[in-house]
Formats: C-alpha cells, sequence, structure tokens
C-alpha cells in the first residue's frame, strides 16, 4: 500500500553508499512475513529511481521464506501459511520467528 | 523462493536458484573489468523511521509516560472505544490522544472536552494521503501536547489492516479494535497486524444476535496467528465488557 515510499526509503538508504557513482543494481531482501507485494515494489522503484538521480538501477528482491524455531519440539522449520506461524510439525504456537521479517538493503553494485 | 525483479520493457520475473551475477542483455553485471564495485550495505529500509520512534519513546520515558498504538480497520469503533475510555478514566489520571486521520477533524471533535489532550494529525498532505502513522508524524504531533502533565498517550493510527503494523512510532505496546461486523476470517486475511499487537478488543459484540457468527470464532481467530495477545470482547456502545479494557489500561499505565 504504501510502496511508493518504501522506494523513496529505499533511495535514502542506497545515496549514501554510492556517493555519486552510478548506481547499476539495488539488492533487497524480503521477508515473507512483511506485508511488501514485490510486483508493486518493482513497479514503483521504475517511478522513484528517475527522481533520485539512479536512472535506470535495476531492483532485485530477494524473498525470504519465514522460519520458526519451535520451543516444543525443539525443530526449525519453513512455514507455507500465510497466516498462521505454528510449528508445522507439532501445531504448537510456542515459536520464535528466526527469519521472515527482513526488509533490508543487502548490498549495491555501483559503477 | 529466490528473486524477482522488473526490467524496463516491463516484464517481470523470478529466479528459483540464487546467483551473484547475471546478465539480461540489458548492461554488464558480472562484474569484470567494468569498474562496477558491489558495496556491501546491509541497512534496514525502516532504519530512519525507527530512529526516529526511538527519540519518540525516549520523549515518553522521560516524561513518565506509557504510549498504546492504538489500530483498526475504518468503523470498527476506535473512536467510540476511546470516547468511553475517557468519559471513565479521564479523572483518574492524564490522557493525551494523537489523533490520526487522512482528512477531517471529525473524531478529534467527538473526543473534544471530554478531559483530554488531543493533537490532530491528518496524513493527506501530498499524494493521496499516507495510510498510516509513521515515527517522524507522531513526532510533530507530540509538540502539539504537554507531555509533563500526562500519565499515557494513545496514539489512534489511520484505520487500515495492512499499514500501519509496519511502522514503530514510540510506542510501549500495541492494541487493536476488531468488530464482530467485520467478519471472523480477518485475523487470517490480516495476520501481520494481529500478530504485532498485545491486545486486541472484540467490539460490538451488542451486534453478535444479528449475526451467523459467535465470540469463541473470532477468538479461535485470533488465537491462531497470535497466540499470547490479551483479546477483549467489549461493546462500546453498551458498555459491555468495557471494565476488563478499562482495568488493562489501568494496569499498563502503571507499568
Amino acid at each position: 500500500m504504501h510502496e511508493l515510499s518504501l522506494c523513496q526509503a529505499i533511495a535514502g538508504v542506497v545515496k549514501p553508499h554510492a556517493a555519486g557513482r552510478r548506481v547499476d543494481v539495488v539488492r533487497v531482501q524480503v521477508g515473507a512475513l512483511r506485508q511488501v507485494v514485490p510486483e508493486t515494489l518493482s513497479f514503483c522503484w521504475t517511478l522513484v529511481r528517475d527522481h533520485q538521480g539512479m536512472n535506470g538501477a535495476e531492483l532485485e528482491l530477494e524473498l525470504v521464506p519465514a522460519e520458526v524455531a519451535c520451543r516444543a519440539c525443539g525443530e526449525q522449520s519453513t512455514i507455507a501459511s500465510r497466516w498462521s506461524v505454528y510449528c508445522p510439525r507439532c501445531d504448537s504456537p510456542d515459536v520464535a520467528v528466526v527469519r521472515g521479517e527482513e526488509f533490508l538493503v543487502t548490498s549495491v553494485d555501483v559503477t | 523462493m529466490g528473486r524477482f525483479h522488473r526490467h524496463d520493457d516491463g516484464t517481470v520475473h523470478s529466479h528459483d536458484h540464487d546467483h551473484d551475477s547475471h546478465d539480461h542483455g540489458h548492461g554488464d553485471h558480472s562484474g569484470y573489468d567494468t569498474g562496477t564495485e558491489r558495496i556491501e550495505v546491509l541497512e534496514a529500509i525502516f532504519a530512519e523511521n525507527d530512529n526516529r520512534a526511538a527519540v519518540n519513546r525516549d520523549a515518553f520515558d522521560r516524561n513518565g509516560i506509557r504510549a498504546l498504538n492504538l489500530m483498526s480497520s475504518p468503523g470498527s469503533g476506535k473512536t467510540t472505544v476511546l470516547g468511553a475510555t475517557l468519559d471513565a478514566l479521564a479523572g483518574e489520571f492524564a490522557v493525551g490522544i494523537v489523533e490520526g486521520d487522512i482528512a477531517t477533524d471529525l473524531d478529534a471533535a467527538k473526543l473534544a472536552g471530554r478531559g483530554a489532550q488531543i493533537s490532530l494529525l491528518n496524513t493527506s498532505n501530498g499524494f493521496g494521503g499516507e495510510c498510516h502513522l509513521d515515527a517522524p508524524m507522531v513526532n510533530r504531533a507530540l509538540s502539539g501536547l504537554d507531555l509533563p502533565a500526562l500519565d499515557v498517550v494513545i496514539i489512534e493510527n489511520v484505520g487500515n489492516l495492512v499499514c500501519p503494523a509496519e511502522f514503530e512510532v514510540g510506542e510501549h505496546a500495541k492494541a487493536m479494535v476488531y468488530s464482530v461486523t467485520e467478519g471472523e476470517d480477518k485475523p487470517l486475511k490480516y495476520p501481520v497486524m494481529f500478530r504485532s499487537v498485545d491486545l486486541v478488543l472484540l467490539n460490538k459484540i451488542d451486534l453478535v444476535p444479528h449475526l451467523d457468527a459467535d465470540i469463541d470464532t473470532y477468538v479461535a481467530r485470533v488465537r491462531e496467528v497470535n497466540p499470547t495477545a490479551v483479546v477483549l470482547p467489549v461493546s462500546a456502545r453498551t458498555g459491555e465488557g468495557m471494565d476488563a479494557w478499562f482495568d488493562w489500561l489501568r494496569a499498563f499505565v502503571r507499568n
């Protein structure tokens, strides 16, 4: 819903690292538990980058599946459900989310 | 899940395999002899918001204030809940309200004169209006409150079950109003919001006899995504169940 402002935030993170050089690729990790719509984010990026002096910079999204560590059965598993973070092995709600909430710029390619 | 990106011609695709460099015929990403340099960044995209949220939380803490971020869909009854809360508790402790709305001061007007300080925050500046409150917006709204005089600040977020869940604003706890007229499937459809909160006020329970649903089903659906949240069935209109919410708020403020 607010992917346009997210793209502005991404540009804000990238700029100091680029330090005036041409930005070719921006790599962003998006966890499955984030409410970011990859298609929308990519589209908004094509609008935002030109205004931020990053014409042509490609946004590459790495989608990270959600994983939980279960305190009941001790197992760590990937979860496929879009809503439940219960342990998929033993159905316990006593879990810690270990992956899937990422939303960060991992690296940029500059020339 | 792999990688996903969009090309300038509008095509979008994802790769199921990971690879560090690739070339789809629009520029050389190989990293060899082109002067291309890869810079590791590893910075959270919400870092700027989260830094400002920490500033807000610090301002609350320095003034001995507890802050609650109150979220919900539009029309769930947040403002009615707050009105009833002020009528019951405004004499007991000093309440400040940050009233977030895309446009209008209708909600602020409903709460005016009921014993609280109110700072109105319209988010409609610019392109269509923001769908949530973020930490810099709340920071601006705090200048409209006399913080040293307050015990608790309730931040009434923009009505929306998606975006507000993503933005920390400096609160000590998150709560939401979820009304039975929204249907019992909402926790499953908006799990990020329901998972983020410490308390769910299940509102409008006076309407249950008119609906094909029962309170247990709503509570069970909340539990599926959030096993630990406190769930309190209430009717802000009739007052049913509201004492439990007032007690929760008292304990929160004294914490």
